[in-house]
């Protein structure tokens, strides 16, 4: 048994998101090896080589995959996938776009966002927008797998010594091309790979009130995010927003404040593991899914809260 | 420019579905079917490429049993041209509904095909990228714009942490995302209309292709629910919870 998973990378870094897909990859057993597919990658390839439990990193490192078109990188991870029995990735946008791909020429199904591995063909899933759990079964000898990276334990970043092996075959459909892409910076982590998260809601007011939550999202490296009632009310814009139309985020620590707990935000954030509210209505369904909830006034535990940790 | 769109009957998306006491599958009992919102979002899409000159004629197709021809009306109702239903029974799997979208492409030959990015029940995002490999045709998924210029198509798609454009020889795929339009209302002269519109029925044979299952869904259940924590009293206890007992914060 073997597993190659495909990296996510930026060909400088690997994507944190990576370290569960191998950790998925693992408990399906057997050797893991990691694909890094990019131009001028070899950094990215380097720290998917020292990912603990991996055994072999294979580098495709040309002009075709820079911007990981999925029209290239399928042909070549379709190529590559003769060698092993599942091929996997965590479910990113960029894994989301070239995977089915890949099982299309592989004439085999996909088996989409896995929360967990059962057995070496059993896996389970989300569906209905996660209103129900489906345990599926694959009859497919070759698997391709998107995993759900918030089920998935982080697999150690360092402490692997894995082979690097150069792939030459390069594969250029020619069908498209890269123009361009405008990605939001920010000093402050993505909402979605977060550690910790903090999130503002109708109970903040207006837009100029959530500057209250930065001192605290700064001391814990924290992600602002919101609750789409403060999106709707326009406080901050729609990329904030936590919920099920909006991000998916399992942090280890979540912080609700001023939130009421509507169930499309807990259908965003309710596979944290720590979850704080803080609310001044003591009936708040957020009160039914934290860990520990305060009963305060925001506008005084937050200033509090700041001094505090 | 013909435009193939894609169109899925599905589980309105307002109910809240439920698993089945026994574990079996979901409860569908009596709920309310609809055409599925990213399917909408296609179905404007194509209707706005007619209406702006770029595309001549709308052609929209589904994979279902007799019943989805609702959802073909409904997407006749919204401005495309004909209607073609390819006559499966119970749900076939994603990578089957590509290879008779393929089939159907093959017979129809458009330059473009508007799929929505995601089904509301499967959650598989998978269809459209599984057609592009099979017929060769590059994709656009996740699209928040789309733009035809002449033989291509500049596609800005909804990437993790912003935006990314492509542009991609036609005839090509494009995914909806829910930010490309705001779907219309279909009128009622455009319902009354849409009843005369023409709809085609395919079979498997006819278009060559053997349905096979490759996932067998074992049972469903409830996702786990989680359990209320507990009240602290000040900031002071709560910052102190989160040291020594829960470990999250230094």
């Amino acid at each position: 048994m073997s597993t190659l998973v495909l990296a996510e990378h930026d060909n400088v870094s690997l994507k944190a998101a990576t370290l569960s897909a191998v950790t998925a990859a693992s408990q399906m057993g057997g050797d893991v090896h990691v694909l890094v597919a990019g131009a001028n990658c070899s950094a990215a390839a380097e720290a998917a080589a020292a990912v603990a439990g991996v055994s072999k990193v294979l580098v495709a490192d040309n002009a075709a995959y820079e911007h990981q078109l999925a029209e290239n990188v399928s042909l070549l991870v379709a190529e590559l996938a003769a060698d092993y029995d599942n091929v996997v990735a965590a479910a990113t946008s960029a894994a989301k776009n070239t995977l089915p791909r890949v099982a299309a020429l592989l004439d085999v199904a996909q088996i989409s966002e896995i929360m967990s591995v059962e057995s070496a063909d059993t896996f389970k899933r989300p569906i209905y927008a996660g209103n129900v759990i489906a345990t599926v079964q694959s009859s497919d000898a070759k698997k391709v797998i998107t995993v759900r990276a918030t089920s998935f334990d982080a697999a150690a970043a360092e402490g692997g010594s894995a082979a690097i092996e150069s792939v030459v075959s390069v594969h250029d459909a020619g069908i498209s091309t890269f123009v361009g892409e405008e990605v939001a910076v920010s000093d402050r982590p993505e909402l979605t790979a977060a550690s910790v998260v903090i999130s503002g809601g109708r109970g903040m007011q207006n837009g100029e009130n959530f500057k209250l939550l930065d001192g605290i999202a700064d001391k814990l490296n924290a992600a602002i995010g919101a609750s789409r009632a403060a999106v709707d009310a326009g406080f901050v814009p729609n990329d904030m927003q936590v919920g099920q139309t909006g991000k998916i985020v399992a942090p280890e620590l979540y912080i609700a404040v001023g939130i009421s707990g509507a169930i499309q935000h807990l259908a965003g954030m309710k596979d944290s593991k720590v979850i704080v509210a803080i609310n001044k209505d003591e009936d708040a369904p957020i009160f039914q899914v934290a860990d520990y909830g305060l009963v305060a006034d925001l506008f005084n535990a937050l200033p509090e809260l700041e001094a505090a940790i | 420019m013909k435009v193939l769109v894609a169109v899925k009957r599905v589980v309105d998306y307002n109910v809240k579905v439920r698993a089945k006491a026994d574990g079996s599958d979901v409860d569908l009992n009596n709920v309310k079917m609809a055409i599925k919102p990213f399917c909408e979002i296609a179905i404007e899409e194509a209707v706005r490429l007619k209406e702006a000159g770029v595309a001549t004629e709308v052609v929209a197709v589904s994979v279902g049993p007799k019943a989805c021809q609702e959802q073909l009306r409904t997407a006749l109702a919204l401005g495309a041209d004909r209607a073609i239903q390819v006559e499966v029974e119970g749900s076939v799997e994603p990578l089957v509904v590509a290879k008779l979208l393929k089939g159907v492409v093959e017979k129809e030959a458009p330059q473009l095909v508007i799929l929505g990015k995601q089904s509301i029940d499967g959650d598989n995002n998978q269809t459209g990228q599984m057609l592009g490999a099979l017929t060769n045709m590059a994709q656009g998924t996740f699209a928040s714009e789309v733009k035809v210029d002449g033989d291509s198509v500049s596609v800005t798609r909804e990437i993790d942490g912003g935006l990314q454009t492509v542009n991609l020889k036609l005839p090509a795929i494009v995914t909806t995302d829910l930010r490309l339009n705001e779907p219309r209302y279909a009128s009622l002269p455009n319902i009354m209309k849409a009843k005369k519109k023409p709809l085609d029925v395919l079979t498997a044979d006819d278009l060559g292709v053997t349905i096979s299952s490759h996932v067998t869904q074992l049972r469903v259940e409830p996702p786990a629910e989680r359990q209320a924590g507990i009240k602290v009293g000040d900031v002071a206890q709560l910052v102190d919870k989160l040291k020594n007992e829960a470990k999250v914060i230094a």
